[in-house]
């Protein structure tokens, strides 16, 4: 086996070589801002291409189209991505969520369909687990999955679902018994084609103008049975398994970034290039952000730290996503305030700071305070998991 | 713009530490329930001289002072964990002062003042700092007392405020004019008498100070530190205090928050604990991030102290963090305890009043940052 150290060189020379650099449209920060065909093309082909060098899933088994190698060196390889700036790895839900489930639970026969589509972005993968009238209160969805034979037939809707319209497989939350006990055990978790009968996605236009969700109508669309993982019933356990993988609590992702979180100090930048950072108001201002930018940073220092950690070892994990996401949205937030009049302009003005990317980011900060459990949510989970105070409802 | 994030410093920690950790934890535990700090509110001394003896047994005192005169020879990032397991218990000890005159003597002072003075705080004397004045400035070395040479030795003239613990003090130090520089002295605590002295009364009562009156006050020649030095050694008091400060304050909002927590989940209100209630549960999520957000800075501080520029700036953040947290958690604290939260038998008031006590201590939220921006914009 090749060494890390080896590994990091090679995948540190491809990267030098092979980022892109300046592209004549807005680039995605994170994989929920693919909003054209254009973005959506381009990140596809960079993912593959990624792939077929060997940098992504390097510690996926090689049976199934992964590497076969560490998670070292599949760090390694990630450590060049962030080093060359390189665009993100937009099939997420599949790298981060559907591929480590399917490699922990799935069946060989899931592992031999799934794995290699899912690193080599041919599959696009999306997720449906929030219903219109079910957001923060997940474990109570409503999209009915009835047996049927060999099939489940699907009635309801997701919303929030990343790449929707170019999904081809679904992560799914389906009640599958409106009689269970309580509402967690009746529902079930199931890989969900897209390509059937029956399903319609709507692009939704987020608060910026652009798209990138959307919500998916399912109408007694006819799906094979196989995809249900685990058994009936368990679907609540597996989706909160999926989103460990999606914190970063439980190992087994493909690898790569699928956020870019741009420096939150680039604000002093701003601050600079508006003649502003020697405005003592100004000065206090960004030092709040200094300093809280400081705390997040050593906060995950911390983490790892045992003998600082023995008091309330849940605590900085379970706050990492407020305390992180909740930053983003305020320092975006005040980056405005910093442009005058110019504050008046959006993306693509010539006019605009920055191309109007602060605005943008501003607005869609809200979809890391909304999304993934909302900030609210987060303060109870860290009341009641880490507190011990009782629960609200 | 010489701004530079490798400026921030990064966090670590030593086995010593980990050790002391442990240790205090324990110590300060079993030695200092809320019920005797209480109990010692209105004790003139205000401090147990037996636990005294016992951290000076434990070698507490010596932690940051060389093994050549007596000390531990560690370094004062394993004197925070201490410090913070005081602060958790409320402790009344007057470790600080005399940890931060050891510090001064060690910048500062002469062979044989550290010989003659390390030693003996390691085993036990108490030391305290006569720095600030009735300007009420953070600045060190904005002050009006005086010292001048004469025959018999340097005559002072002035007066300084919040001496802590004078009544138990065996030294003093002493800042002053002196051939328009400002110079430390150290000397006999003997050496004022009981007229110059006059006890404050202090918003946190588990703390002691005295204001000193100086006209008449005659020292020895040896007396001064190596004057050429005080500048620096002002500033290094400064940076000792904060880092310590911070570490008692991030202990006192653990305790705070604990306190507060043990109230929602246990007092009901329309039938429900009000700990279910998300108008009190948000906001006290929010002091508990302020309070790990503020120890995380603490840490970074105590393992950067000693680096030039980074320890600086370290320490200032850690004390504005450090600060807020137990500021706000003490506020809402008093408001999540409703009426039982306005009388004086609410611990809520205690936490309140010790971090309001720690802004006036070698500077508040304002002039830290204004220390910052010095450091980090200009």
């Amino acid at each position: 086996m090749i060494s890390v150290e080896e590994f990091g060189k090679d995948a540190d020379q491809w990267f030098a070589e092979h980022t892109p650099r300046d592209v004549d449209f807005m680039m995605p920060l994170t994989f929920m801002e693919v909003g054209t065909d254009q973005q959506f093309e381009f990140l596809r082909d960079w993912q593959r291409q990624v792939y077929e060098a060997g940098f992504l899933g390097a510690a996926w088994p090689s049976e199934y189209g992964g590497g076969g190698l560490t998670d070292a060196h599949q760090a390694a390889a990630t450590k060049a991505m962030r080093k060359y700036e390189a665009p993100i790895m937009m099939n997420t839900i599949g790298l981060s969520w559907a591929g480590p489930l399917i490699l922990d639970i799935g069946s060989e026969a899931h592992k031999q369909k799934y794995i290699k589509g899912i690193l080599s972005a041919e599959d696009i993968w999306c997720q449906g687990f929030s219903e219109p009238e079910n957001g923060s209160d997940l474990g109570n969805a409503q999209l009915r999955a009835v047996r049927d034979g060999d099939d489940y037939i699907l009635n309801g809707s997701k919303i929030w679902t990343t790449h929707g319209n170019y999904g081809k497989y679904m992560i799914l939350l389906a009640r599958t018994n409106p009689d269970a006990p309580n509402k967690y055990a009746g529902l079930s978790f199931i890989l969900t084609p897209m390509d059937v009968p029956g399903v319609e996605t709507r692009k939704i236009k987020k608060l910026t103008g652009e798209h990138g969700f959307t919500q998916t109508f399912f109408e007694d669309a006819r799906i094979p049975a196989d995809g249900l993982m685990g058994q009936e019933g368990q679907g609540w356990k597996i989706a909160m398994q999926t989103l460990e993988y999606e914190r970063g609590a439980r190992g087994g992702q493909a690898g790569g970034y699928s956020i870019t979180e741009p420096d939150p100090l680039e604000i002093l930048n701003l601050a600079r290039d508006t003649g502003q950072l020697n405005d003592p108001v100004v000065q206090d201002d960004l030092l709040d952000y200094i300093i809280d930018a400081q705390a997040v940073n050593l906060n995950q220092q911390r983490a790892k730290i045992g003998p600082l950690m023995r008091d309330n070892p849940a605590g900085l994990p379970l706050m990492d996503k407020l305390v992180k996401t909740e930053f983003a949205r305020e320092i975006n937030q005040y980056a405005l305030t910093l442009q005058g009049t110019r504050g008046a302009y959006y993306v693509d003005e010539p006019n605009a700071f920055d191309k109007g990317l602060w605005h943008r980011s501003y607005l869609n900060a809200f979809s890391a305070t909304i999304g993934g459990g909302t900030s609210q949510i987060q303060r109870n989970i860290i009341a009641e998991h880490v507190l011990g105070l009782p629960k609200s409802y | 713009m010489s701004f530079d994030p490798q400026t921030l410093g990064r966090l670590g920690i030593t086995e010593e530490q980990v050790e002391l950790m442990d240790v205090a934890e324990a110590f300060c535990r079993d030695k200092s329930d809320i019920a005797k700090v209480r109990a010692q509110l209105d004790d003139a001394r205000g401090f147990s001289q037996d636990d005294w003896t016992a951290i000076a047994e434990l070698g507490w005192l010596g932690i940051a002072i060389p093994e050549d005169f007596g000390g531990v020879g560690l370094s004062l990032a394993e004197v925070v964990p201490v410090v913070e397991q005081m602060g958790r218990r409320m402790m009344a000890l007057p470790f600080l002062s005399t940890t931060l005159v050891a510090q001064a003597l060690l910048k500062d002072g002469t062979e044989t003042q550290k010989t003659a003075y390390l030693p003996k705080i390691a085993e036990g004397s108490v030391a305290t700092l006569a720095l600030s004045e009735i300007n009420g400035s953070y600045d060190l070395n904005d002050i009006e007392t005086q010292a001048q040479r004469t025959t018999n030795g340097f005559k002072v003239s002035g007066q300084k405020i919040l001496v802590q613990n004078l009544d138990a003090a065996e030294l003093v130090l002493l800042s002053a004019k002196f051939e328009g520089q400002t110079a430390l002295f150290i000397f006999d605590a003997a050496l004022i008498p009981d007229s110059a002295r006059r006890r404050e009364k202090l918003i946190d009562e588990t703390k002691r100070s005295y204001e000193v009156s100086l006209d008449g006050l005659i020292l020895p020649e040896s007396a001064l530190l190596d004057s050429s030095q005080s500048a620096a050694t002002l500033s290094h008091i400064d940076l000792c205090g904060n880092l310590l400060g911070s570490a008692e304050l991030v202990g006192a909002t653990q305790t705070c928050l604990d306190y507060t927590l043990d109230y929602l989940r246990t007092r009901k209100q329309f039938g429900k604990l009000i700990g279910s209630y998300q108008a009190l549960k948000h906001p006290i999520v929010d002091a508990y991030i302020g309070y790990e957000k503020a120890r995380s800075l603490l840490y970074a501080a105590a393992h950067s102290f000693e680096q030039q520029g980074k320890g600086e700036v370290a320490t200032r953040m850690a004390k504005v963090a450090a600060g807020r947290a137990l500021s706000f958690a003490a506020d809402r604290s008093i408001q999540f305890h409703g009426g039982f939260g306005f009388t004086y038998d609410c611990d809520a008031q205690l936490y309140r009043r010790r971090a309001i006590f720690h802004d006036s201590q070698f500077g508040d939220t304002r002039w830290q940052k204004k220390q910052l921006a010095r450091l980090l914009f200009n």
